[in-house]
């Protein structure tokens, strides 16, 4: 949930009224009153409201990401001051061990699956769920439960199910689909199926929620027009109704592509930290921990870390620079202010 | 029902399209439906069985239904410490958030000073350093203040991740509160603060109450946080002490099952309750 707002905001900054603050002195007077300079107590008033803020803020999400910057240049084991310094050769030693590139690889397949089927399959649940039928909200509701229940939930359960000897072989034979039968886990060739096949399980109820709103807010008027023109259903969807949809699913796949490029909890808890390598379903995540705080070896965790940063913040960007530019302006912000 | 209003061939069209899509649609979303819950369905009933009955046939019915595994995991005292670990975390960090988000987006949303765009830039830059990112030095710099094993290091972290998203969503809603009423509590002898306490807090609930829940169900289910800092089994929070279990107990199928549908109940609960608030909140933060 929390990563459903990164993006709107980076977005936003620019549309911000006063991005340079203060603006005071040079404030035209048909402005708010209390714009006319601020005293003491005002500045009393901003420091208590946001000082623990900021205290807390800073030294918890900035702070760290900057030691972390730090140490990725040290080999260091977690304990004692950082005296190692070895440059760059951790971030050498990360691009040279094919465990990463397999896990950032693996990332990659992730993002493209994830995009390609979840987005698809979405959209149309989402117009198949906008037409007028009862017990919508139920629905609705039925449709997001495992996008609330925990990973962990999520992760001990599909892998009880999907175990050897567990339920989803066992149905397969009963239904008469033996021949289907397989190592769902621990297969190398078919386990980063499987990881995807429980992500978008898990995962797209929140597109077609989302999808869902954005239709709702289509004006029915659009429709009706196009109908009235002799256009079939598929038409209007296409010709209209998509476009319309156009910003949220942009949206929707930044969000989805981040968190892809983020996943760790669903990998570490079925395959755990040595498994997942050999499986084929490492993330740069669980590498991170596995090399990293597990291994003892906090500078290359550090270094990891910083990479997968790195990796994700110049996605964001491109991603914005070509994809998202459109929307800019209008749709995402248009709403805020 | 608002085509009904309008010409008389609109509507027949309408109806037409609707009668012949409608058992289709309502026989897709039933298949839907049954492939989002079934695995959930699947946790919840297998718990009601006996493991002899799920090695003979893992995917079937439980005959006769076993109450055991449930009333083995509420009768110890490890679930409940859990829960009651889980809770605590949960709420402080909400309230923290809250709190602190709110103080915040106010100055940011009715405030003007020095720094103000540069503080917003910020915030909203942390929206870019997700936890995963900065877990590991955030693991060293919760113990080198000493806080490793403890609650509190897992919920101050906890707290200063949420706040990005929290004034994001916040300071639009203060920001969308007329400035007349400012003036007129202003006249009325209202000072900036108790504006804030008399008329800030009320009107903002609706957001703040998003904001509340997203990080209730958030803390509730978070993993990667409480598995760095929490190694100390007294301390685990419900995420942690599912997988000790499943762990600990992985010849007890049965039993990891019970756990984990207990374990799933609470955030369940809540999300039932407050799920049109979580769903508009989304799509609202979503779409700006």
């Amino acid at each position: 949930m929390a990563r459903s707002e990164r993006e709107s905001v980076a977005n936003d900054t620019p549309a911000d009224p006063t991005p340079g603050g203060g603006t005071l002195a040079v404030s035209p007077p048909a402005r708010r009153p209390r714009r006319r300079g601020i005293g003491w107590r005002a500045r009393l008033e901003i420091a208590v409201m946001t000082g623990p803020t900021m205290l807390v803020f800073v030294f918890f999400v900035i702070f760290p990401v900057a030691v972390a910057a730090y140490y990725g240049f040290f080999s260091w084991q977690g304990y004692g001051p950082a005296t190692d310094f070895v440059g760059l050769n951790n971030y050498k030693l990360i691009f040279e061990d094919g465990t990463f590139i397999d896990a950032l690889l693996h990332n990659a397949v992730i993002v493209v699956l994830s995009l390609a089927i979840q987005g698809p399959v979405a959209i149309l649940l989402a117009l198949l769920l906008n037409r007028k039928i009862r017990g919508q909200t139920l629905i609705r509701v039925l449709v997001f439960i495992p996008y609330v229940i925990s990973e962990v939930v999520v992760g001990t359960g599909w892998s009880l199910m999907l175990q050897s000897e567990g339920a989803v072989n066992s149905l397969l034979v009963h239904i008469g689909l033996g021949w289907l039968r397989n190592d769902w886990l621990s297969d190398p060739d078919l386990a980063i199926w499987t990881l995807t096949a429980i992500l978008t399980w898990k995962y797209i109820g929140f597109a077609v929620i989302l999808f869902l709103a954005a239709l709702q807010g289509i004006p029915e008027e659009l429709t009706e027009a196009a109908a009235i023109d002799g256009a079939s259903y598929w038409q209007i969807q296409r010709r209209i109704t998509l476009p319309l949809l156009g910003p949220t699913i942009r949206i929707w796949a930044f969000l989805s592509m981040i968190g892809a490029l983020q996943l760790f909890d669903l990998v570490y808890i079925i395959w755990g930290q040595y498994i997942a390598a050999t499986a084929g379903t490492s993330t740069m995540a669980t590498y991170m921990v596995a090399n990293g705080r597990i291994a003892g070896e906090y500078g290359y965790g550090n270094a990891v870390a910083v990479v997968l940063f790195c990796i994700s913040m110049a996605a964001a960007l491109i991603y914005q620079r070509f994809v998202l530019r459109r929307d800019t302006e209008g749709a995402i912000t248009g709403g805020r202010s | 029902m608002a085509t009904t209003a309008i010409g008389s061939g609109r509507v027949t069209r309408a109806r037409r399209r609707l009668a012949w899509g409608s058992p289709s649609v309502y026989f897709v979303a039933l298949l839907l439906i049954g492939a989002m819950l079934a695995p959930v369905v699947y946790i919840i009933i297998g718990g009601f069985r006996t493991n002899a009955q799920i090695t003979t046939d893992p995917a079937g019915w439980p005959s006769p239904w076993q109450l055991g595994n449930y009333l083995g995991v509420l009768r110890g005292d490890v679930f409940w410490r859990e829960v009651a670990n889980s809770t605590i975390v949960a709420l402080s960090t909400t309230a923290g958030v809250v709190t602190l988000g709110l103080m915040t987006s106010f100055i940011l949303a009715r405030y003007r000073f020095k720094g103000r765009g540069a503080m917003f830039a910020l915030f909203a830059a942390g929206l870019m350093f997700p936890l995963t990112v900065a877990i590991t030095p955030l693991y060293i710099v919760v113990k080198t203040i000493g806080l490793m094993n403890t609650l509190p290091g897992v919920i101050l972290p906890q707290i200063g991740f949420a706040i990005p998203t929290t004034i994001i969503i916040l300071v639009p809603f203060l920001r969308a509160i007329p400035d007349e009423i400012q003036e007129a509590s202003a006249i009325d002898g209202c000072s900036r603060l108790g504006f804030f306490w008399r008329m800030v807090l009320p009107l903002s609930m609706p957001g703040v109450i998003t904001v509340a829940i997203l990080t209730f169900i958030t803390s509730w289910n978070s993993y990667l946080l409480p598995l760095f800092i929490l190694n100390r089994e007294s301390t685990f929070t419900l995420p942690l002490g599912v997988q000790a279990f499943a762990s600990q107990y992985s010849v007890d199928t049965a039993k990891v099952l019970a756990f984990t549908s207990l374990s799933m109940i609470p955030a369940l609960v809540f999300f039932s309750l407050f799920q049109r608030r979580i769903v508009g909140g989304l799509t609202g933060a979503v779409k700006g």
